[in-house]
């Protein structure tokens, strides 16, 4: 049984590593008496599968992780178990029941969704800035690739920009799509390419994206079957 | 202070250091009339977070009504920069309160190169760090752990030693400033230390005076009638009223030995010489095993840790060790466990104990031989065979393991080349036996070089010199090239040296760790920070000898910075056993065998606790064949020693 966890990356807690993330989850999945499949070997790993990476520091409303289970349970069950867990922060939001014939969450996300509120109140500059880069025909960057620098256009993996305020702190805000297909654009990349930059407060991750032609779901629509919800209160 | 420190965390590496939030962490309610502890490690946070030591005590002082328990670590030198660049002080990670909203900065010192971090902390803290520079308001400074058996080269900066477990006395210290504090401080910093030198395992520096003759110490005394003449370590007679910690600390981020620790035993008798760590920590107190396995299941469910190491010196001399290791393998809450055992004798280490780990996942398995020839193994009374250690190997790599880490030590009294190439004629027959069972067999050898500590037999040696201890690096190097599947690790001669320095030094080494600290010098267990340059300036500065203080040899009329100090060992003792040691005679562990005083048990009035009063099966068990046991040793075990080997 793959169940595939949606949950949010909030708070303190937004300043530990990918990696601490994982292996916050495998721990929690050991508490909650949750038996994941191990690999085969000499030295066996848990069979969980994790999304894009998010950067240390960055929130997110959307975080999934893949996890195969070595015995079917109760949805419900595993979502209330899961959320006494996890610590503050990581908030299960759903569990779903996926096929497993779905394409892995590394493969099939294709763009994601930022909110970022700079500390600036100068909308008016900012809508500037993004302007003149959407009106751009290129957006060359330079970055490391086996340890050489190249340049990229990252123009394409731009694909919506919109600048606002913040009514909660009186500051402008940018929210951004941008493409994860081939070499991922990261929100520092495009915030660094920016001219000119601004001083950022906040960067949060609000949607994952699959597009198919025309529509877009996001991963907790795709390939589920079924799905449960933690009861509120149940941490 | 979370809004202030959190605009910072984006500057610096690894933000999860200063967040806290961990599973077990407490956000205890501070309140005037409560005594408030900031428990903290001197290092990193991966270091010190695990540190068993102060987890224990933020659970007995949270425990109390009447006082508080809060944690912080040093911070690295990029957030160090930060809060000094924002004139934001040393927090605690738990409430993220600043540091003068305690009443106690404690630490735990384990390495005395983190004694200028120390002083960095307390800086932080927003105190002087000079205890006679502080006032009523400021924070008491009070240090625990295995350096405080001599703290005099940082006496100039505490206010406080606590000497031996302190479990007890962490409550006996909390009521006296309790009182303290809730009667206006009166009396000021004077009274309340002055009331904590009445307790027994509490030394107060400032209130002892050193008399020198030039160059020499001649005394430590006390300077008021009242305050005891030597400070008696404390000692918890029975580990079973101690099942700390309850809820271990699980770390939101990567930190070492991310495990659940289970504490079996505490104190070791086996009477390595160099070893201060099984010498101030006498009598053997075991934990019973019914409590072990009970700490072991609830700790696995409550944490959600896939592995456990059950610690202590030694592990394996644990009283059915086989039988604990066996029933947490069968516990079905406990599948998936791995179990480590961090300290290991060889000869102690059988067929049966690798057969039970295997069963779980293996995790590396570190053997301690110490030395490369049953000579030098004599003197320092470290009493394994060859035999013993080739019988060990074959276990694990029997049992499926393919690598072993071996550890040694250098510059030990009286050594020779040819006890130093010996380390590697050991690894590469080592390595030969894994090469039976798989060609990927390989062994690690990790040498460091030897400090001689307080309460040891060796505390008259003089340490070798840098130059000497790299000349033996070298040694070793050229034995590398001719061992296949070895992998050679050494610690650093210049750290060794200044390890020594502070290790038997006095209190004229004060200026000289505060100079360091004033130049920069922090975090000096980390290779990147370490500065040995840095010390040799400070010591002309301060005019400090370091020939005299590191590299001679003491006298047995020696008067040492620590005498008026006691971790219950008699001093003749010690003396005996350095004699000993240099005639190449061994000494049998203690706990199996008559009771010959060294003064751990007999001075405390108290025992070992162990279950049983024979050692584990297997191995020589330091009957090595030169060795004259006379009767002592059961002949039983003389008999079983035989199973293993080969």
């Amino acid at each position: 049984m793959i169940v595939r966890l949606r949950f949010t990356k909030n708070g303190k807690i937004r300043f530990i590593g990918h990696r601490d993330v994982a292996r916050i989850f495998e721990r929690a999945l050991r508490t909650a008496g949750l038996a994941v499949a191990y690999s085969e070997g000499f030295s066996p790993r848990p069979k969980v599968a994790f999304g894009l990476a998010l950067s240390v520091g960055y929130e997110s409303d959307n975080e999934y992780l893949d996890v195969v289970l070595a015995q079917p349970e109760d949805l419900e069950d595993v979502a209330n178990r899961l959320t006494a867990a996890l610590p503050a922060g990581l908030d299960l939001l759903e569990v779903g029941e996926i096929d497993r014939h779905a394409n892995s969450l590394m493969e099939a996300v294709t763009s994601c969704e930022w909110v970022i509120d700079l500390a600036t109140d100068d909308e008016a500059a900012v809508r500037a800035s993004v302007d003149a880069m959407i009106a751009a025909d290129r957006v060359v960057i330079t970055r490391e690739r086996k340890g050489k620098t190249v340049e990229d256009n990252i123009r394409p993996d731009l694909l919506s920009l919109k600048v606002s305020m913040n009514p909660e702190t009186s500051t402008a805000r940018i929210t951004a799509e941008l493409s994860t297909e081939g070499r991922s654009l990261r929100p520092a990349e495009f915030l660094g390419a920016l001219e000119p930059s601004f001083e950022v407060t906040r960067v949060r991750r609000t949607h994952q994206w699959i597009s198919h032609g025309d529509t877009r779901i996001e991963p907790h629509e795709a390939d589920v079957s079924r799905a449960a919800h933690p009861n509120v209160g149940a941490s | 202070m979370w809004t202030e420190i959190e605009p910072l965390l984006d500057n610096v590496q690894k933000p999860a250091r200063y967040i806290g939030g961990e599973g077990g962490a407490q956000e205890p309610e501070h309140a005037s009339d409560k005594v408030a502890w900031l428990l903290t490690y001197p290092d990193t946070y991966e270091v010190g977070l695990p540190n068993q030591g102060l987890q224990i005590l933020y659970e007995i002082v949270n425990e109390r009504d009447d006082a508080v328990a809060e944690r912080s670590y040093a911070p690295w030198t990029d957030m160090e920069e930060q809060l000094r660049a924002a004139g934001l002080p040393l927090f605690s990670v738990d409430t993220h309160k600043p540091a003068d909203a305690f009443d106690i900065i404690a630490f735990n010192l384990s390495a005395e190169l983190t004694y200028t971090n120390l002083l960095n902390c307390v800086d932080l803290a927003g105190a002087p760090v000079r205890a006679a520079d502080r006032t009523p308001e400021d924070l008491l400074v009070i240090v625990g752990g295995h350096c405080t058996y001599n703290p005099e080269p940082i006496a100039d900066f505490i206010d406080a030693v606590v000497l031996g477990d302190g479990e007890e006395v962490i409550g006996e210290i909390t009521d006296v400033v309790h009182a303290w504090k809730n009667n206006d401080r009166a009396g000021g910093r004077e009274a309340v230390l002055r009331q904590l030198s009445q307790l027994e395992g509490v030394y107060i520096p400032s209130l002892y005076e050193a008399t020198y003759d030039g160059q020499t110490l001649v005394s430590v005394l006390p300077k008021c009638d009242d305050v005891p003449e030597r400070v008696e370590k404390r000692t918890v007679a029975d580990l079973a009223d101690w099942p700390y910690p309850k809820h271990q600390l699980v770390p939101l981020t990567d930190v070492v030995h991310d495990r659940l620790n289970v504490e079996v035993f505490r104190g070791c008798t086996r009477g390595c010489r160099f070893c201060q760590a099984g010498m101030i920590t006498r009598p053997v107190r075991e934990r019973p095993a019914e409590q072990v396995r009970t700490m072991i299941a609830e700790g696995i469910k409550r944490s959600g840790y896939d592995e456990v190491a059950l610690t202590s010196l030694s592990t394996a001399d644990f009283s059915g060790i086989e039988d604990v290791i066996k029933d947490t393998m069968d516990d079905p809450s406990c599948s998936q466990v791995s179990i480590s055992l961090p300290s290991l004798r060889v000869d102690a280490f059988g067929v049966g104990i690798a057969a039970e780990l295997q069963r779980g996942r293996r995790s590396g398995l570190t053997f301690a031989p110490e030395a490369g020839t049953w000579r030098m193994r004599q003197v320092i009374n470290k009493l394994i065979l060859e035999e013993d250690l080739y019988g060990a190997v074959d276990s694990a790599f029997s049992q499926g393991w393919r690598r072993s880490k071996l550890y040694f030590l250098t510059g030990l009294p009286t050594e020779t080349d040819e006890d130093t190439e010996g380390i590697f004629e050991l690894a590469r027959n080592c390595v030969k036996i894994g090469k039976k069972y798989t060609g990927g067999a390989s062994v690690t050898v990790s040498v460091g070089g030897f400090v001689p500590k307080p309460f040891t037999p060796f505390q008259w040696f003089g340490q070798n010199t840098v130059e000497e201890l790299r000349r033996k690096v070298g040694v070793l190097l050229e034995q590398n090239k001719i061992s296949r599947g070895v992998q050679f690790k050494w610690h650093d001669p210049e750290a060794t040296l200044v390890e020594g320095l502070m290790s038997r030094g006095d209190r004229r080494l004060g200026p000289v760790i505060e100079d360091v600290w004033r130049n920069g010098g922090v975090f000096q267990e980390w290779s990147e920070h370490f500065d040995l340059q840095r010390w040799l300036d400070a010591c002309e500065r301060h005019d400090v000898d370091i020939e005299w203080y590191v590299y001679r040899h003491r006298t047995e009329d020696e008067v040492f910075p620590w005498d008026h100090l006691s971790a219950g060992l008699h001093k003749d003792f010690l003396w005996q056993e350095w004699r000993d040691a240099l005639d190449e005679v061994g000494l049998e562990d203690c706990r199996w065998t008559p009771c010959y005083d060294c003064g751990a048990c007999t001075g405390y009035g108290i025992e070992h606790v162990v279950a049983s009063a024979t050692p584990p099966a297997g191995g020589s068990q330091g009957t090595g064949q030169n060795l004259a046991v006379g009767g002592a040793v059961p002949v039983e075990l003389l008999s079983k020693s035989g199973a293993v080997v080969g």
